[in-house]
C-alpha cells in the first residue's frame, strides 16, 4: 500500500518545485512592479510592441539600436 | 523623520553601500557611447488603460526618445531617451495629451533601496510559503497516524526541506537578533530567532533517533507569518515614503541668477553666495539674500504667520520661503544650502526630535515585556523537567522548545503591521499620508489640539469683507485700480466687486508704483490704490488696501478665507471633549477675529517660532497629548516638540518632513477621520495583543507540563495569527 507514496511524494515535491521556481523567475523578471498596470494593460486594443524590461530608475540603458 | 529628506546628492547619502549602489548604476547610464538616459515623470492623474496608452503614444511620438512606459501602480513614467531631448519636450507633451504632469527629480534614488529589501522580503515569504506548504501535507500524513520508517522518511523529506527555508528565510530575524544582542538588548527578534534554531535543532535531532516529534513544520510556519507581518509594515512604510518624496520632488528648487549680465536658470545647489539672483513676482525666494534692487512687497506668512504683506526696499534682508508679491527684485546672496534660516531651523527641529524620542511604540513596550518572560518560561521549564526526569536532557530540551515555539510572538510580530496597514490603507484613500509607522498610536492618545492660523486654519487667499455694501463711484473707481494689476490683494477686490456687479471707472494714466500701489487719472483727480502710509490714510487693523480719490481715503478691509472643513473639524473636536486652541504669529485682531468665528476660547497672537514650541513643550510637560496642526516655517519646531504632528501638502518641506502626518487634499475634515481611525487601531492593536495572550494562556500550561505535540503547536500558531489578521481587517 505504501508503494504508491514513492510515487506520489517525488511528484509533490516536483510539483512544488515548479511553484517556487515559476516564484523565483517572476520576482527576478520584476513581474510585481506594476500590478495595476498589467490588469489595466490587457484592456488596451493595440499591440504591447515595446515592453520596456526593467523599470529601474536609471538601470543599466538598453542598447541603443538607433545608430 | 528628517532622514525622509536627505539631500539628495549621491556623495551625501548615509551609508557607503546606499550611495555606491546607485551611483554605479548612475555612472553607467551615463557612460559615453550608451546614447540614452533615463528621466522620471509622475502622473497624478493616470488611472486606466486608455491613460497607458495616450502618454505613451504622446511620449514616443516625440523624435529620440527610445521607450517610454507607464506603471500605473507608482503613477510614473520611465523614459528613455536620447541626451538632446529635453525634459520641457517630454512634459510638454504630456501636457497636451491632457495629462497632469511633473518631473521626478532624483527622489527615484531613494526608492532604489527601498525597493530591493521589499523584493528581498518577499522572495524570503514567498520561499517560506512554499515551504510551509509541502511540510504541512507532509506534517498532516504523520500526524493522522504515520509510524515507523514512513514517519521517519516523512521527517528527514521535511527536514530537507524546511532546514534550508529556515536558513534563508529566518535571515532577517537572525540579523536584527544578533544586532539587539550586540547592543545588550533582548529585543522581539532574539526570542524568535531562538525558536527558530532551537526548533530545527531539536526536529533534526529527533529524527535522527526516530522520534515522535518534529517541530520542522512549526519552524516554517513561524517564519512564514513573521515574515508576512515584516513585509506587510516594510510595504505601508515605503509607500508613505516614496509618497513623500514625491511630494518634495514636485517642487525642484531653482534659482534665475545673473551672470554677466545674462539671466540663467540653474539649481538652487549651484548659487554661491554673492550671486545676484532675481526673484519674480509671485515667486518664492530660493535663498537667503539682501535686496539690492527693486520695490515690491512679501508674503512673510510661511515663515511668520503673518497674513500682511510687508514692503520691501533695497537693503533688506529676505528669507527662503517668502513669496514675492509686486514687482521683481534682486537680491544679493547672503547663504546658501547649510546657512540657510531654513536650514538653521531643521537643526532646531533636530534637536526637539531628539528630545521627543521617548514616546515608544506599543509593540516595543509589549515585546520588552514579552521576551524576558519567554526565556524564563522556557528555561525554567528545563531545568524543572531536568530535576523531574532525573537528567533526561532529551524531554527537557524537547519541552523547553516546544514552550518557546507556543509562546513566540506570532500574531504579537503581525498584530501591529497588520492594523497599521489595514488603517493607514484607509487614511491614505481619505487623503493623509501617514509618514511615521507609530503616529497612529500616538494620535490616539490626543488630549489637546493646536492649530496654526494662517495657511492651516485659513487658505491664506483674503477675501473682500461686506463687498454688497461697496457701490457708488469709489467701489468703480476701485475695481479699474485693481484689474491692472497682479498683486493678490488687488485681484481679490476685483474678483469680489466684479461679483457685486461694480462696473469699472474709466481711468487714464494708469501706472504701477511697485511695493507701493496703482495710482491714475479719474474725471481730473488723482487716484490711487495701495498701501496706507502710500496714500497718507489711517491704517486700519485688519489685512486692508487703501482708495485715495482727491483728497478722501477709504479702506476695503480683506478676511482670509477658512479652510473648508475647518469650523465642522473644530465643532467636533470640541464636542468629543478635546482642547483646542489657536497659536499664531499673526496679529491681535485677525487671530481674535478668526477665533471668535470659530468659537475658540484659547487663543495666542504674535508668537514667535519659539515659543510656539515653548507653548507646547509646557502643554506636554503639564501631561497634555497635544497635537499640532501647522504649515510654516515658524511651525516646524513645535510641529517636531508636539506628540504628534499633521501638516498640509501645501506646506513648506521643512514642515512637512517634521510631521508625522501629511494633509494631501484642501480639506481639513479628514483630521477628524484620522482621530476616528486612530482611536479604532489602537483599540484593535490592544485587542489583538489580547487575543495571542488568550491563546498563550491556554496553550503554555500545556506545553509546560509535556502535552503540547506539534500539532497543538500548529493549530495554536495558525489559528492566533489567522485571528488577529481578521481582527486587523475590522479597523474601518
Amino acid at each position: 500500500m505504501m508503494e504508491i507514496l514513492g510515487i506520489l511524494i517525488p511528484v509533490s515535491l516536483l510539483l512544488g518545485g515548479i511553484g517556487l521556481g515559476a516564484f523565483v523567475w517572476a520576482m527576478q523578471n520584476r513581474q510585481f512592479d506594476d500590478p495595476a498596470g498589467d490588469a489595466s494593460r490587457i484592456l488596451i486594443d493595440t499591440w504591447d510592441t515595446k515592453p520596456m524590461g526593467d523599470q529601474k530608475p536609471l538601470a543599466d540603458p538598453e542598447p541603443d539600436t538607433q545608430v | 523623520m528628517t532622514a525622509a529628506y536627505p539631500s539628495i546628492t549621491p556623495g551625501g547619502m548615509g551609508c557607503a553601500a546606499c550611495a555606491v549602489a546607485p551611483l554605479a548604476t548612475l555612472q553607467a547610464a551615463s557612460a559615453p557611447g550608451a546614447g540614452t538616459r533615463r528621466v522620471l515623470l509622475t502622473l497624478p492623474g493616470a488611472h486606466c488603460a486608455a491613460c497607458i496608452s495616450t502618454v505613451e503614444a504622446a511620449l514616443l511620438a516625440i523624435p529620440g526618445v527610445h521607450a517610454a512606459r507607464v506603471n500605473l501602480t507608482q503613477k510614473r513614467a520611465y523614459i528613455d531617451a536620447a541626451p538632446h531631448v529635453t525634459l520641457e519636450a517630454l512634459c510638454t507633451a504630456v501636457a497636451a495629451a491632457g495629462y497632469e504632469v511633473h518631473e521626478l527629480h532624483e527622489a527615484s534614488l531613494l526608492n532604489a533601496e527601498t525597493e530591493r529589501q521589499g523584493r528581498d522580503l518577499l522572495m524570503r515569504l514567498g520561499v517560506a510559503f512554499f515551504a510551509m506548504m509541502n511540510v504541512m501535507l507532509l506534517s498532516v500524513a504523520v500526524w493522522s497516524g504515520a509510524s515507523d520508517a514512513t514517519r521517519d522518511m516523512f521527517h528527514w523529506i521535511s527536514a530537507a526541506i524546511a532546514l534550508p527555508t529556515v536558513l534563508f528565510s529566518g535571515q532577517p530575524f537572525f540579523r536584527s537578533a544578533a544586532a539587539s544582542l550586540r547592543a545588550g538588548k533582548l529585543g522581539m527578534d532574539v526570542p524568535i530567532s531562538l525558536a527558530l534554531i532551537l526548533a530545527s535543532g531539536i526536529s533534526l535531532f529527533e529524527t535522527a533517533y526516530s522520534g515522535h516529534h518534529a517541530y520542522f513544520d512549526a519552524a516554517v510556519m513561524l517564519c512564514f507569518f513573521l515574515l508576512a507581518g515584516r513585509y506587510l509594515d516594510h510595504r505601508t512604510r515605503a509607500l508613505a515614503r516614496s509618497a513623500a518624496a514625491e511630494l518634495a520632488a514636485l517642487e525642484v528648487p531653482r534659482a534665475t541668477v545673473l551672470r554677466g549680465g545674462v539671466a540663467t536658470v540653474v539649481p538652487i545647489a549651484d548659487v554661491a553666495v554673492g550671486d545676484l539672483v532675481q526673484v519674480l513676482p509671485g515667486a518664492r525666494v530660493p535663498v537667503d539674500g539682501l535686496v539690492t534692487a527693486g520695490a515690491s512687497e512679501v508674503d512673510r506668512s510661511l515663515l511668520t504667520g503673518e497674513s500682511l504683506p510687508a514692503r520691501v526696499v533695497p537693503g533688506m534682508p529676505l528669507c527662503v520661503g517668502e513669496v514675492n508679491l509686486t514687482g521683481p527684485l534682486t537680491l544679493r546672496v547672503t547663504a546658501v544650502g547649510a546657512g540657510t534660516t531654513l536650514h538653521r531651523m531643521a537643526e532646531l527641529v533636530a534637536v526637539a526630535e531628539t528630545a521627543k524620542g521617548a514616546a515608544r511604540a506599543l509593540a516595543d513596550r509589549a515585546a520588552a515585556l514579552y521576551s524576558p518572560l519567554v526565556h524564563v518560561l522556557s528555561f525554567s521549564a528545563f531545568g524543572v523537567w531536568m530535576w523531574q526526569t532525573g537528567g533526561d536532557v532529551r524531554t527537557a530540551i524537547n519541552i523547553s522548545a516546544a514552550v518557546l515555539i507556543i509562546t513566540c510572538p506570532c500574531a504579537l510580530g503581525l498584530a501591529v503591521p497588520a492594523v497599521v496597514t489595514a488603517a493607514s490603507g484607509h487614511l491614505f484613500r481619505k487623503g493623509l499620508l501617514v509618514k511615521n509607522g507609530t503616529a497612529l498610536e500616538r494620535l490616539a492618545e490626543v488630549d489637546t489640539v493646536v492649530f496654526d492660523k494662517t495657511g492651516t486654519l485659513t487658505l491664506g487667499q483674503p477675501v473682500l469683507q461686506d463687498a454688497r455694501a461697496l457701490s457708488g463711484d469709489h467701489a468703480r473707481v476701485a475695481l479699474a485700480l485693481a484689474m491692472a494689476t497682479a498683486h493678490p490683494l488687488a485681484v481679490a477686490l476685483a474678483h469680489s466687486l466684479r461679483a457685486a456687479g461694480t462696473q469699472p471707472a474709466r481711468l487714464s494714466g494708469v501706472t504701477e508704483v511697485p511695493g507701493d500701489g496703482m495710482a491714475a487719472e479719474w474725471n481730473g483727480l488723482p487716484v490711487q490704490l495701495g498701501r496706507a502710509d502710500w496714500l497718507g490714510a489711517t491704517a486700519i487693523d485688519t489685512t486692508a488696501t487703501y482708495l485715495r480719490i482727491g483728497d478722501a481715503t477709504h479702506a476695503f478691509a480683506f478676511a482670509d478665507t477658512l479652510r473648508p472643513g475647518a469650523q465642522d473639524l473644530i465643532t467636533s473636536l470640541q464636542r468629543s471633549g478635546m482642547a483646542v486652541a489657536i497659536v499664531s504669529g499673526d496679529t491681535g485682531p485677525a487671530v481674535c477675529a478668526l477665533a471668535n468665528r470659530l468659537g475658540i476660547a484659547n487663543w495666542h497672537a504674535d508668537m514667535r517660532p519659539d515659543a510656539k514650541a515653548a507653548m507646547v513643550a509646557a502643554l506636554m510637560a503639564k501631561g497634555h497629548r497635544v497635537l499640532m496642526v501647522g504649515d510654516g516655517l515658524n511651525d516646524t519646531t513645535a510641529l517636531a516638540s508636539a506628540h504628534v504632528s499633521i501638516s498640509p501638502a501645501n506646506a513648506l518641506d521643512a514642515a512637512r518632513a517634521a510631521s508625522d502626518i501629511v494633509l494631501l487634499g484642501k480639506d481639513l475634515a479628514p483630521v477628524a477621520e484620522a482621530l476616528r481611525i486612530a482611536k479604532r487601531a489602537r483599540k484593535r492593536i490592544i485587542e489583538n495583543f489580547a487575543i495571542s495572550g488568550a491563546y498563550n494562556v491556554v496553550a503554555v500550561p500545556l506545553a509546560l507540563i509535556g502535552l503540547a505535540t506539534p500539532l497543538a503547536a500548529a493549530l495554536a500558531m495558525s489559528l492566533s495569527s489567522v485571528t488577529v489578521s481578521l481582527n486587523a481587517l475590522r479597523v474601518k
